[in-house]
């Protein structure tokens, strides 16, 4: 198996992807949105063609907008993040969005969230986060829960968290980059998403390793001797296909929710292709391949 | 044999069924999708009740009282299918808060929904027209009947409870309105000029009484007297005391989406799951042929399935729960996918096509029931700690893993073992084979 054979390979771009996510976490951050943060949120669109920012921003100005960030949307919409709206400024906001009198502006969407909701939306997506988390760490350990030989149980279950690790990290740092660059933020969806990965992709490598547990009892079973490294590769060929199925099942909807989906989910949509794929990923080129290095330096330390 | 295709028949016709239920119901629009206010358009508003000066123990009657009262006035407004609610929200700091949720579809004007809400309680005193009959006093009919009198609900000091014993009826509750100075003055007028007219007292546009003046009253306080209960008397005395409502309330969230941005959502959701059932069935075809072609099977009751759950528990519909649904489409087939891999490896073992389904079922089910499980551990703690938001892909999510799980499993065995494929030709190898080569 080409795979467990040229592990170094796959071991490189794996550490390059966590490399590179962890660099854009650091670098970009995670831009927190609307739902942690509070504040307001303002899709204004013109039926004729959208004012000039400059314009806009005057007439935001003067009406007593600050810290704001304005951004074009679609061919005819302004997307405004704002703090929270006096009542003034909430009745005025017609008028204010429509510097041209001639072409007023339609509001599409008006969502404001208090500081307090931001708050504790924060504390439950954390709590959602380290309960999913726990409850994914109980299922592991129940599904390694028997004892096998060579390799101890808990070396299974932590390379499959481990590959649990990378499937979080690259998605999020994919965000932190699309925030750089298209300005994405981070949203209760998002956090959804993630724990939606999470609970998804940790089943594929629990199907590799129990293979490679249930072809290492035949083996046994039978008095037949294979390298470790040889099981763990004919295990990773008898599930592969299946992974990559199942996934690209998932990804083909994901894609098409992706491209041809409502705007609010789109983002959403792409979380979860990426968090798919990178699980998929993990679970053939770096779970196996994990496996059989631990295997092998455990091994010649032995000796 | 035959039963199990009669099954299979069973199943077809039940799916087929359910199809045409959730299809006219659509087309004649008497059960439709219930649709969250991201995909209707409309205003949902979020308060935060301000509870500093309420007893513990009366804190959910407040709120109960406060729900009605907004209520009345969301009503009053003509919204239909309006939503008000009361909401616990622990902030898991040891505090926790009272919240009033209020949904109001088609209202696309946030500035006007919170006036609505916001408002105090308008108390109005009118006289009605010369010549008008008192027994026509409902709402619509106030401003042909009545015209505005002369004092208005800014004079008065203060409203009371007290019980009238009148000659026959004992101890009926009534509430006594004070007048402040320019009040009882402006009031004095009033009565002595208009004796014998009918007098009506408003609020919020409703008559809540009409009496006829006998007399002029020169001590400014004037009785209403309708048929209270003595809690409505009671609530009455409060409202025009302490303003609009029983609880003061903060807003601390509004969203509002455009009807057309909740259209073109629909539209956009529709079409992604459409192209998205296309690509996944025509992959199933292409790579699995006619286990795929039942898969596509299963599928469609599946989606038929969750269409009928959708209208009969009913779920709220939002543009989450569309996404949750089109990615459930993508995994119920994951069940067939790992059945199918396992059935083309016994098939490999030589072992006949009937002897491949059975054994590849049997053994794809742990796999199949893992994956499951910890997709619905997600699901539940989604829904146990998530927004509004989040509680509707989590629903959707969590019930479309259970539900693919039925019939992945169980109709595309029905159907499988209905065929019925005893032959080892090469032509069942070709139909149960796949893309790639045996090893």
């Amino acid at each position: 198996m080409f795979i467990v054979k040229h592990r170094n390979v796959f071991f490189t771009i794996s550490a390059l992807a966590t490399l590179a996510a962890i660099v854009s976490i650091a670098v970009f951050g995670l831009k927190l949105g609307l739902d942690f943060t509070g504040g307001t949120l303002i899709q204004a669109t013109y039926a004729g063609g959208r004012p000039a920012p400059e314009a806009l921003t005057r007439s935001l100005d003067a009406a007593g907008f600050s810290g704001y960030s304005l951004r074009e949307a679609n061919t005819e919409d302004y997307i405004l993040r704002a703090g929270n709206l006096t009542p003034e400024l909430r009745e005025n906001l017609p008028s204010i969005l429509s510097p041209e009198g001639s072409n007023p502006a339609a509001i599409g969407q008006l969502t404001e969230v208090g500081p307090t909701i931001g708050l504790e939306l924060r504390n439950k997506a954390l709590i959602a986060l380290g309960l999913v988390l726990l409850c994914i760490l109980l299922f592991i350990a129940f599904a390694f829960r028997k004892v096998s030989q060579p390799v101890s149980s808990w070396r299974y279950g932590l390379i499959a968290l481990l590959t649990l690790c990378f499937d979080v990290i690259v998605p999020v740092g994919f965000f932190a980059f699309l925030g750089y660059a298209v300005g994405i933020q981070v949203d209760a969806l998002f956090v959804t998403a993630v724990l939606t990965i999470l609970g998804y992709s940790v089943h594929d490598t629990i199907v590799v390793f129990d293979r490679t547990r249930e072809n290492l009892r035949i083996n046994h079973d039978r008095n037949r001797k294979e390298p470790f490294e040889e099981v763990a590769g004919r295990s990773l060929n008898q599930t592969f296909v299946r992974s990559i199925n199942t996934s690209l099942t998932t990804a083909l909807v994901l894609t098409v929710l992706f491209v041809l989906g409502p705007e609010s989910t789109k983002y959403f949509a792409l979380t979860l292709l990426v968090g798919i794929i990178t699980g998929t990923y993990s679970s053939i080129f770096l779970a196996t391949p994990l496996l059989v290095a631990v295997e092998k330096w455990r091994k010649n330390r032995k000796k | 044999m035959w039963q199990k295709r009669a099954i299979a028949l069973v199943i077809l016709v039940v799916g087929a069924g359910i199809g045409w239920y959730v299809y006219s119901s659509q087309v004649d629009a008497s059960r439709p999708f219930k649709l969250g206010l991201d995909l209707s358009g409309g205003t949902q508003l979020v308060y935060r009740a301000k509870l500093d000066a309420i007893k513990g123990s009366d804190v959910a009657d407040s709120m109960a009282s406060l729900r009605d009262t907004i209520e009345r006035r969301v009503n009053l407004f003509g919204v239909s299918e309006p939503i008000v609610q009361t909401e616990h929200a622990g902030t898991f700091a040891g505090t926790s808060e009272e919240r009033l949720l209020v949904e109001l579809p088609g209202v696309t004007d946030t500035q006007k929904a919170i006036a609505l809400i916001g408002q105090t309680p308008v108390l109005e005193f009118r006289m009605l027209k010369e010549g008008a009959e008192t027994s026509a006093t409902a709402s619509s009919t106030v401003n042909e009947l009545f015209e505005p009198a002369a004092i208005t609900g800014k004079d008065l000091k203060s409203a009371e409870l007290q019980f009238q014993g009148g000659a026959g009826q004992l101890n009926e509750p009534v509430v006594v309105l004070h007048f402040n100075a320019e009040g009882a003055r402006i009031f004095a007028e009033l009565t002595k000029n208009n004796v014998g007219r009918t007098f009506g007292m408003f609020l919020d546009g409703v008559a809540i009484s009409t009496p006829v003046i006998r007399e002029a009253i020169p001590d400014g306080t004037a009785v209403i007297s309708g048929s209270f209960t003595p809690a409505e008397a009671k609530e009455l005395a409060r409202n025009l005391n302490y303003g609009a409502l029983p609880v003061p309330i903060e807003l601390i969230s509004t969203q509002t989406v455009s009807g057309t941005l909740g259209e073109k959502a629909v539209q956009d959701g529709i079409m992604a799951g459409v192209w998205g059932v296309g690509a996944v069935i025509l992959f199933m075809l292409l790579w699995y042929r006619l286990p795929g072609l039942l898969a596509a099977v299963a599928l469609t009751l599946y989606i038929v399935a969750m269409l009928a759950l959708f209208q009969l528990i009913p779920v709220t519909l939002t543009a989450a729960g569309i996404a949750a649904f089109i990615l459930s489409i993508g995994m119920a087939v994951d069940a067939n996918v790992l059945i199918f891999e396992r059935m083309k490896e016994e098939l490999r073992g030589g072992k006949s096509a009937a002897d491949a389904i059975r054994d590849g079922f049997a053994r794809a089910w742990p796999s199949i029931r893992d994956s499951n499980i910890s997709s619905m551990i997600t699901a539940v703690i989604l829904f146990w700690f998530g927004t509004s938001l989040i509680k509707g892909f989590a629903l959707v999510f969590g019930l479309g893993v259970l539900v693919s799980m039925l019939t992945a499993i169980s109709v595309s065995r029905t159907f499988l073992l209905a065929l019925d494929m005893q032959a080892k030709g090469g032509f069942t190898r070709f139909l149960f084979g796949s893309g790639t080569s045996s090893t």
